[in-house]
């Protein structure tokens, strides 16, 4: 038997598991967007738009530029498509990424780390660790989604739209921000000193290149191909292409499933570090 | 009723047992204070009463809840001051408060109208706009105890707050503090300026390497561990040591510092005499009444500001 403190014996173990879960989350992850959205008066905005037009210039250097050299491309489900509308849609995850990331890791690093101590000074408050996690999440796929849906619009003034499905690349690519804003968190949450922020950077670069977004991913030979699918990108790449070229198939559920887990894994360990960092 | 209740309290990190075994008890509407030099765990215990930090033994209890099971509860009805402000850099002065006040999740428009009382309160209204990094040292103080004041707390914590800040603006932060006092509001606050201590204290603790070394209101804490006044001389320092041999039997105590001596006694003019009498020169001489600084000296045997 272990025993645990807990003032007044009769409550069950069900009393304690709720207030164990009211320790780590107050539901009000809002007044921590709130913030965000009140501090991001004074940010710079060239930050905010070189992040997004870097897919952007991506798209119009090697889908129009390249793209005329290179003609179309055969999709697996042998639908034929221009290189630009089959790199389109990797672009738009790219995007998504991008701006989730930018938010939920070095912004998150400095707020951590750096002048003013601000998840210290939010947690004593009422609020907690969980709603300090997702209030940060939120904002930071409050950008990625911004983005997304910005280069969309200009997907579709392309004419890289090629089906209807198109519409649904829209949550889809929420999810994926949603992703990627857990897992950097999470990942940002454990880093000490700025030199660690670079793997982050490391990391993301070869991810960009290397997830298919440029060509099929079929050129690898097999066993490169499983370390591909192992990362995120990959599968936001497939989702979005998917959706966008109207190509659908079963093994998109299984990149919602992906994020899914990414998004669980991430808030988890996001709240768990905070909450040793912050309230022990 | 009891707003605080420590019994036994501990906090270690890793070997080093930062508050080792604490018991105290804060009333309502009392002001409460922890005194102690560098390192002698006083922030270490703010912070479990504050529950932002897990006790490692011992009982403790804050406004009748346990913070291992009740920490959002608790901090809801806490007011903090941090030993360091930690004031939103990106958020102008008036925001600070604003937002401070929606992560206790109050209403928008009930946090502007507090925003705007507590900025009069801490004489800042002309600085509502500013930002946090234009604003002096005392200001920001100043603002950061309004920003504790947001959610009305029962309990108000303050971690030095006056440390670092000269003297005209600690008796600003001083007159602050006194109407919150007369208003109801329990203080606990930690100092090594025993000014501070005896200006604001109803009841303190002398702390020192994680232990409780004295209890009580200041006046007693004079009264049991010191004379009522204190002759300083300074001889120079190679002569200090001699000299505080030489007057041993004259004063109730002696303590040689490395600056000066000081001779516990009832009549301090007396003892001046005496002195004199003894044909002994000190380059100045000075009496005074006696204050924490001593007593604090006779329990530790060490200055309270190194
Ligand atoms: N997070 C921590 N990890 C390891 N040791 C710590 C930690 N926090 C405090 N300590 C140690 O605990 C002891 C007490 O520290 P604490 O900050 O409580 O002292 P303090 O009385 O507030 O001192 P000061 O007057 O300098 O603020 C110190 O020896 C300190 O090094
Ligand atoms: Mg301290």
């Amino acid at each position: 038997m272990t025993s645990t403190r807990t003032t007044g014996d009769a409550r069950g173990p069900e009393v304690r598991r709720q207030s164990a879960v009211r320790a780590l989350y107050a539901g009000n992850a809002r007044a921590v967007l709130g913030r965000e959205l009140a501090a991001t008066r004074s940010t710079t905005w060239t930050v905010i738009l070189s992040g997004f037009f870097e897919p952007v210039f991506y798209l119009l250097a090697m889908g129009k530029g390249l793209g005329a050299f290179i003609g179309d491309v055969t999709l697996p489900s042998g639908q034929v498509v221009s290189y630009a509308a089959f790199i389109a849609p990797g672009l738009l995850a790219v995007s998504a990424m991008n701006g989730a990331v930018y938010d939920s890791t070095w912004n998150v690093f400095f707020k951590m780390n750096m002048g003013g101590r601000l998840f210290q000074s939010m947690l004593t408050t009422s609020i907690g660790p969980l709603d300090v996690a997702l209030g940060e999440i939120a904002f930071a796929l409050l950008r990625g989604g911004a983005y997304a849906a910005a280069f969309l619009v200009i997907m579709q003034v392309l004419g890289l739209v090629l089906s209807p499905w198109a519409l649904l690349a829209v949550p889809a690519v929420l999810l994926i921000a949603f992703g990627f804003a857990s897992i950097g968190m999470a990942i940002t949450s454990y880093m000490t000193t700025i030199q660690q922020m670079d793997v982050i950077n490391t990391v993301l670069l070869p991810m960009f290149l290397f997830s298919a977004t440029f060509y099929p991913i079929t050129v690898y030979p097999e066993p490169v191909q499983w370390v591909v699918k192992a990362f995120p990108l990959w599968h936001a790449v497939e989702l979005i292409r998917g959706l966008t070229t109207g190509a659908l198939s079963g093994a998109m559920l299984g990149h919602l499933t992906y994020f899914v887990v990414m998004i669980a894994v991430g808030i988890t360990f996001t709240a768990k570090r905070l909450r040793a960092l912050f309230l022990d | 009723m009891t707003v605080i209740s420590a019994r036994g309290l501990v906090k270690r990190y890793g070997d080093l047992a930062a508050v080792d075994g604490i018991d105290f008890e804060v009333p309502a509407g009392e002001s409460f204070g922890l005194l102690g030099p560098n390192g002698a765990g006083k922030s270490t215990t703010m912070r479990m009463v504050g529950a932002v930090s897990a006790r490692t033994a011992g009982d403790l209890t804050v406004l009748g809840l346990d913070p291992d099971t009740h920490g959002p509860e608790i901090r809801a009805q806490l007011g903090v001051v941090p030993q360091e402000d930690n004031l939103d850099l990106e958020l102008r002065a008036r925001d600070n408060l604003v937002v401070y006040g929606r992560y206790f999740g109050i209403s928008r428009a009930e946090c502007l109208r507090r925003a705007d009382e507590l900025l009069a309160f801490a004489q800042l209204e002309d600085k509502a706009t500013a930002k946090v990094d234009d604003l002096s040292g005392g200001m920001k103080r100043r603002l950061t105890i309004a920003r504790a004041l947001i959610n009305t707390p029962r309990v108000l914590m303050l971690d030095e707050p006056t440390t670092g800040l000269d003297p005209q603006a600690r008796h600003v932060l001083w007159d602050r503090l006194f109407r919150l006092k007369e208003r109801g509001t329990t203080l606990v606050l930690t100092t090594h300026y025993m000014d501070e201590a005896e200006q604001l204290c109803d009841r303190l603790i002398v702390v020192d390497h994680g232990r409780i070394m004295a209890e009580g209101s200041p006046a007693e804490l004079i009264r049991r561990y010191s004379t009522r006044e204190v002759v300083e001389l300074r001889f120079g320092t190679d002569r200090n040591a001699d000299a505080g041999a030489r007057l041993e039997s004259a004063a109730d105590r002696v303590e040689v510092l490395p600056d000066r001596v000081l001779l516990y006694t009832d009549d301090g003019e007396r003892l001046l005499e005496h002195v004199a009498r003894e044909g002994m020169r000190p380059t100045t001489s000075l009496v005074r009444r006696s204050s924490l600084e001593d007593v604090f000296l006779r329990l530790t045997g060490r200055s309270l500001i190194e």
